[in-house]
C-alpha cells in the first residue's frame, strides 16, 4: 500500500492553510465591539490585581494603630501620601486590600468554573455517549444531588470542617459540576446522532476515542459559553458566602467581605471603604457577563 | 396576460457583502398555462418567486415590475399584497411537515382562508373545505377535516395545502419543489392531481423544481435559470428535444435515465455557482464547455428565436460537441 | 472465479424496535417496530446491489445492522463465512476495516472540527497506528488526488468545501483503507443534478478500478439501476423483487415494482405524455401494525384471498429473477 513511489510522489503545491471554525467565532467575537470592550477591562482588572502591589505604599495586612478610629477624619483617599483607596477601619491600606480581595475573587471564579468543566464535561458526556442505563443511574445521581440546597451545604462544610480557603474551592468545586454535566449530556446526545459519529464507529474507533477526539471539541463551544457565565456565580457565591461570615479568613480578604465591612460602616461617613471595593465587584461581574454573552453569541452552537 | 414579470432582480444583504440572487429574470404567463422553473441550488428560482409574494427576508430587496392582471404587484404594500395573496395567487411549499399550523385542526386552518377572503360564515366554509378535500381525493373527507395535521401522512398533507390552496379558485398556484420530500409514487399521485386539477378549475400552475423528469410530465413551458439569471425557455418538448443552451444540455446528458444502460454520465464539470464571487459575465461561464473570451466579461442577452428565447454568446449550431 | 466470491451472505434477518408511547410509564410495554422483517441475499465481490424502497421501507436499518451498527433481532449475516453477527470485538475492529460506509448529507458525515487531512486519516490511524506522519499524509494526499480533490487542500475544514467535494472527501475516507464493500447510504440524494452525475461517475470509476463491492441504498430509481448490477426492491421491511438492473426496467415481475417502476418520471416529454402510471391506493402501513400475509396487499392491485393469510416466499425464477409474490407475473 504504502510503496517508494507513493511517497517520492511529489504533490509539491504549498499546503493551503485552513480556517477553522474557531477562528470564524474569533472573527465574530472580535466584531462585538461591546464584548471586546469588557475583554480589555478585564485583562486590565487582572493587570491591576498583577501590577497594583507595585505602587502600593503598604501590604494587606498591615496595621497603621495610629489610624484605628481615626478613619473617618483622616483616613480618606489621597494619592499625596499613597494611600490611593483610603484607610479602613481597622487602619490597613484599603488600595492593597482591594486589590488582595479581587485577586481571590477572581481565583475563586476560576478555579470553581475549572473544576465544573473538567468534571462537568466528562462525566456528561460518558452519560450522553452511552446512553441507557448508564446515562439513566448517573443523571438521578445528578438530579439528587441538585436537590440538595447548594447554599446549606456549602455553609455545612464550612462550618464543620475549618474554614480554609481550600475548603471553599472544594466545596464550590464539587457542588459546581452538576449543571455542567447536564448540558455537556444532552449536547452529547444531538452530537452523537450526527453522521460523522456513525463514520467514526463504522470505522472502527473505539467508545473513548470517539468521546475525546469527536465529541469534546464539538462541545467546547457550549462549555466555553458556559463557563464564562459560572465564573460570575462562583464569586456572586463567594462573596456571599463572605458576606456571612463564613469565606474567606482574616486577614485574608475578598470582595465580599470588603463590601461587608464597607456597608456596615457606611454610618460613620467612610463612604470610600464601600464604594471602592463594591465598584470593581459590579465592573468585574459585568465584564464577565458581557464577555459571556459575546462568546456565546460568537459561538453559536445553533449554526453547528 | 395573466402574469408578465420583467426584469426581477432580488439582492440581499449580508455583513460579508451583498448577494444578486435573481438578476433581470423576465418571462409572461398566459391564463391556464403551466410553466417550469428549473435550476439547481444557487440558481435564485424560490428567491424569485418569494420576492413576487412579498415573502423575501428582511435583508432582501427586490426591483423590477411582476404584473398580475395588469397590476403591479411587487412591493406592493401590504394590504394590497394581502387582497392577492390565496385569493388570487396562491402558493404550495417543499415540506408539508412544516406547512400546516400543527396546533389547529384542517377544518381550522382551511375554513381560515374562506372567511377571511370570501366572507363566508364557518359553517359554509366548511361545507366548500369538505367538498375541496373530496376534488383533492381524501377519502373520508367529511370525518378527516376534524383531525390535525401530524394524523396525515405526508402525501395527504400535500393533498391538504393544495386543497387549501384553491378554496378561493386562484388564477395562479405557484407550487414551490411540492414533491422533492415525497416517496416517488407518492409523488405520481401528487402531479396527476395537479394535472386533473389544472385541468379541471382552469388554474395557471408555476411548478418549481429540479427534477427535469417531473417538469416533462406536466409543464408546457420551461425556464431554466442559473445562478440568478435566464439560460433558456422553450416550449418543453423543444427544450428536451434540442436543448439550446450549453447549461440545459449539460443537464439533460447529466441525468441518469430509468430506459437508458449504464454508461458514463456526460458530466457538467466544477461546482456551483457562489454566489458571493459571480463573474461579469455569463455565471454559466467557469464551467461551460463551449465558453469564448467574449462569456466571462459580458452577459449575453436574452434573444428570442421563434417562441424559444435564449441567453448565449455562440449561436445554436456552434454548439456542437 | 474471484467474481462470484461471495462476501455477504445474510438470511433472515430480523431488526426490531421498541417503541415506546408517548408519555408512557416506565413499566408500560413497549410496542414492536419491525423495520427489517425477514431479509435474505447475498453479495458477490465487485458488484454493486441497489437497494430501493420507500419510506419505511428499511433498507437503511438493513444496511446497518448488516454492518453491525444496530442490533439485529434474529437472522444470520455470514461475512467471508464468518457469523458477524456473534463475532467479538476484535474480529469485529478487523472486519470494520473491509467494511466502509459513505453517509447522505456530506457536511453533517465530517467532524467540523477537523481538517480534511485528519478526517481522510482517522481508519488509517485506527487500523495501522504504526504507520509515520509522512507515510500517513503521503496516503491521504494521494487519495484526495484519486477522488479528484486538490491535494494541497489538506490542511482546510469540510465548510470551506462545496456539498460535492464534501462528499469526495466522504469518499476518500471510506477508500483510504482498501474495503472489499463499502455501503453508500443515500450517498447523492442531497447533491445537486449536476454535480451527483460527478459522484456517480467517481464511485462507478473507482468501483472498476479496485474491485470493490458496493451496496448503493437510494430512493431514486434512477440513480440506482444506473450505477448497479442487481437491484433489491424493500417494501415495509420485506424483500418484494431482486433483479438484475437491465431487467428491472424491462420486465417488473412483482405489482408494486410495477407501480414504482411506473411512477419514476423520465425527462422525455414525448415518453411521459403516453405514459400509463399505475397509481397505488391507500397510505403506506404502519410498521408497528404491518398487513398480515403479505404486507402490500392492502394497496396491490392484484390482491386476493390468500394474500392475508399466507406470506408469499422468495422464489427464484429461471432466469436468476427473484419474486415474493402469489400472482407474480
Amino acid at each position: 500500500m504504502i510503496t517508494d513511489q507513493l511517497l517520492a510522489k511529489n504533490f509539491a503545491e504549498a499546503e493551503v492553510a485552513g480556517r477553522s471554525l474557531w477562528m470564524d467565532a474569533r472573527l465574530r467575537f472580535m466584531r462585538n465591539k461591546a464584548a471586546l470592550f469588557f475583554l480589555v477591562v478585564l485583562v486590565l482588572i487582572v493587570l491591576f490585581t498583577l501590577l497594583g502591589p507595585l505602587i502600593a505604599v503598604t501590604d494587606h495586612e498591615t496595621i497603621d494603630f495610629s489610624m484605628i478610629g481615626q478613619a473617618e477624619e483622616k483616613g480618606q483617599p489621597s494619592i499625596a501620601n499613597g494611600h490611593y483607596f483610603g484607610y479602613d477601619d481597622q487602619g490597613r491600606d484599603l488600595y492593597s486590600r482591594v486589590i488582595q480581595g479581587t485577586w481571590i475573587s477572581i481565583l475563586v471564579g476560576v478555579i470553581g468554573a475549572t473544576v465544573a468543566v473538567v468534571i462537568g464535561t466528562l462525566y456528561g458526556a460518558i452519560a450522553g455517549y452511552f446512553g441507557g442505563r448508564v446515562d439513566s443511574i448517573m443523571m438521578r445521581l445528578v438530579d439528587i444531588l441538585m436537590a440538595i440546597p447548594f447554599m446549606f451545604v456549602l455553609i455545612l462544610l464550612l462550618v464543620a470542617f475549618e474554614r480554609s480557603i481550600t475548603m471553599l474551592f472544594v466545596g464550590i468545586g464539587m457542588l459546581s459540576w452538576l449543571g455542567m454535566a447536564r448540558i455537556v449530556r444532552g449536547q452529547t446526545i444531538s452530537i452523537k446522532n450526527k453522521e460523522f459519529i456513525e463514520a467514526a464507529a463504522a470505522s472502527g474507533v473505539g467508545s473513548f476515542t470517539i468521546i475525546i477526539r469527536h465529541i469534546v471539541p464539538n462541545l467546547l463551544g457550549v462549555v466555553t459559553v458556559y463557563a464564562t457565565l459560572l465564573v460570575p456565580e462562583m464569586i456572586l457565591t463567594e462573596s456571599f458566602i463572605s458576606f456571612v461570615g463564613l469565606g474567606v479568613q482574616a486577614p485574608d480578604t475578598s470582595l465580599g467581605q470588603l463590601i461587608n465591612v464597607g456597608a456596615g460602616t457606611l454610618q460613620y461617613g467612610t463612604k470610600w471603604q464601600l464604594l471602592f471595593p463594591l465598584g470593581f465587584f459590579v465592573v468585574l461581574i459585568f465584564s464577565l457577563f458581557f464577555v459571556g454573552d459575546g462568546l456565546r453569541d460568537a459561538l453559536d452552537p445553533k449554526d453547528r | 396576460m395573466l402574469l408578465d414579470v420583467k426584469d426581477l432582480s432580488v439582492q440581499f444583504t449580508i455583513p460579508d457583502g451583498s448577494i444578486q440572487a435573481v438578476k433581470n429574470v423576465s418571462f409572461t404567463l398566459e391564463a391556464g398555462e403551466t410553466l417550469a422553473i428549473v435550476g439547481e441550488s444557487g440558481s435564485g428560482k424560490s428567491q424569485a418567486v418569494f420576492a413576487m409574494m412579498g415573502l423575501l427576508a428582511q435583508n432582501g430587496r427586490a426591483t423590477g415590475s411582476v404584473l398580475f392582471n395588469g397590476k403591479e404587484i411587487l412591493n406592493a404594500p401590504l394590504k394590497e399584497l394581502n387582497k392577492v395573496r390565496a385569493a388570487e395567487i396562491a402558493m404550495i411549499f417543499q415540506d408539508p411537515m412544516t406547512s400546516l399550523n400543527p396546533y389547529k385542526r384542517i377544518s381550522d386552518q382551511m375554513a381560515e382562508v374562506l372567511m377571511l377572503h370570501k366572507g363566508m360564515s364557518k359553517a359554509d366554509a366548511v361545507k366548500e373545505c369538505v367538498s375541496m378535500l373530496d376534488a383533492v381525493r381524501i377519502p373520508e373527507a367529511k370525518a378527516r377535516l376534524r383531525q390535525y395535521p401530524h394524523e396525515f401522512s405526508g402525501g395527504m398533507r400535500q393533498r391538504v395545502m393544495i386543497a387549501m390552496s384553491l378554496l378561493c379558485r386562484p388564477k395562479l398556484l405557484i407550487a414551490d419543489e411540492p414533491t422533492t420530500a415525497l416517496d416517488v409514487t407518492v409523488q405520481a399521485q401528487i402531479m396527476t392531481l395537479l394535472s386533473e386539477i389544472q385541468k379541471e378549475f382552469g388554474t395557471a400552475i408555476i411548478l418549481i423544481t429540479h427534477d427535469l423528469g417531473v417538469v416533462a410530465g406536466t409543464c408546457r413551458e420551461t425556464l431554466v435559470l442559473y445562478g440568478g439569471q435566464v439560460m433558456e425557455q422553450s416550449p418543453t418538448e423543444d427544450m428536451f428535444e434540442s436543448p439550446t443552451h450549453p447549461y440545459t444540455m449539460g443537464l439533460l446528458h447529466a441525468i441518469p435515465r430509468l430506459d437508458q444502460g449504464g454508461e458514463e454520465l456526460a458530466t457538467i464539470p466544477g461546482n456551483p455557482p457562489n454566489m458571493m464571487n459571480m463573474p461579469k459575465g455569463c455565471p454559466f461561464s467557469p464551467r461551460c464547455e463551449f465558453v469564448v473570451d467574449q462569456c466571462a466579461s459580458q452577459m449575453p442577452p436574452l434573444v428570442a428565436v421563434g417562441d424559444r428565447r435564449r441567453a448565449c454568446h455562440r449561436t445554436v449550431e456552434e454548439l456542437v460537441v | 472465479m474471484s467474481e462470484r466470491e461471495i462476501l455477504l451472505s445474510v438470511s433472515g434477518l430480523k431488526v426490531t424496535f421498541d417503541v415506546y408511547p408517548h408519555g408512557a410509564m416506565p413499566w408500560t410495554k413497549p410496542r414492536k417496530l419491525k423495520a427489517v422483517d425477514g431479509v435474505d441475499f447475498d453479495l458477490f465481490a465487485g458488484e454493486t446491489l441497489g437497494i430501493v424502497g420507500e419510506s419505511g421501507c428499511g433498507k437503511s436499518t438493513l444496511a446497518r445492522a448488516v454492518a453491525r451498527m444496530v442490533p439485529a433481532s434474529a437472522g444470520q449475516v455470514l461475512w467471508l463465512g464468518k457469523d458477524l453477527l456473534n463475532m467479538d470485538s476484535r474480529h469485529l475492529k478487523a472486519v470494520r476495516s473491509d467494511v466502509q460506509f459513505i453517509f447522505q448529507d456530506p457536511l453533517a458525515s465530517l467532524n467540523p472540527r477537523m481538517t480534511v487531512g485528519q478526517i481522510i486519516s482517522e481508519p488509517l490511524r485506527t487500523h495501522y497506528p504504526k504507520l509515520s506522519r509522512g507515510e500517513v499524509k503521503a496516503t491521504v494526499k494521494d487519495m484526495m488526488d484519486k477522488v479528484g480533490l486538490l491535494p494541497n487542500m489538506i490542511n482546510r475544514y469540510p465548510h470551506e468545501f462545496s456539498g460535492g467535494q464534501c462528499q469526495r472527501i466522504g469518499i476518500a475516507r471510506a477508500l483510504i483503507i482498501n474495503p472489499k464493500l463499502i455501503i453508500c447510504d443515500e450517498p447523492v440524494s442531497a447533491l445537486d443534478v449536476s454535480i451527483q452525475a460527478q459522484v456517480i461517475n467517481l464511485l462507478m470509476k473507482l468501483q472498476k478500478e479496485l474491485g470493490i463491492a458496493l451496496i448503493f441504498i437510494a430512493h431514486d430509481l434512477s440513480v440506482v439501476k444506473h450505477i448497479s448490477t442487481r437491484v433489491m426492491v424493500l417494501y415495509l421491511g420485506n424483500v418484494v423483487e431482486v433483479a438484475d438492473a437491465k431487467m428491472l426496467y424491462a420486465r417488473q415481475r412483482h405489482p408494486y415494482t410495477q407501480a414504482l417502476i411506473s411512477a419514476v418520471p423520465i425527462p422525455d416529454p414525448k415518453i411521459e405524455k403516453g405514459k400509463k402510471i399505475i397509481l397505488l391506493e391507500g397510505d403506506l402501513p404502519s410498521p408497528l401494525y404491518p398487513p398480515s400475509g403479505c404486507v402490500f396487499r392492502t394497496r396491490c392491485p392484484k390482491v386476493q384471498a390468500i394474500c392475508s393469510i399466507e406470506r408469499p416466499k422468495l422464489e427464484t425464477l429461471d432466469d436468476g429473477h427473484k419474486v415474493a409474490c402469489h400472482f407474480h407475473d
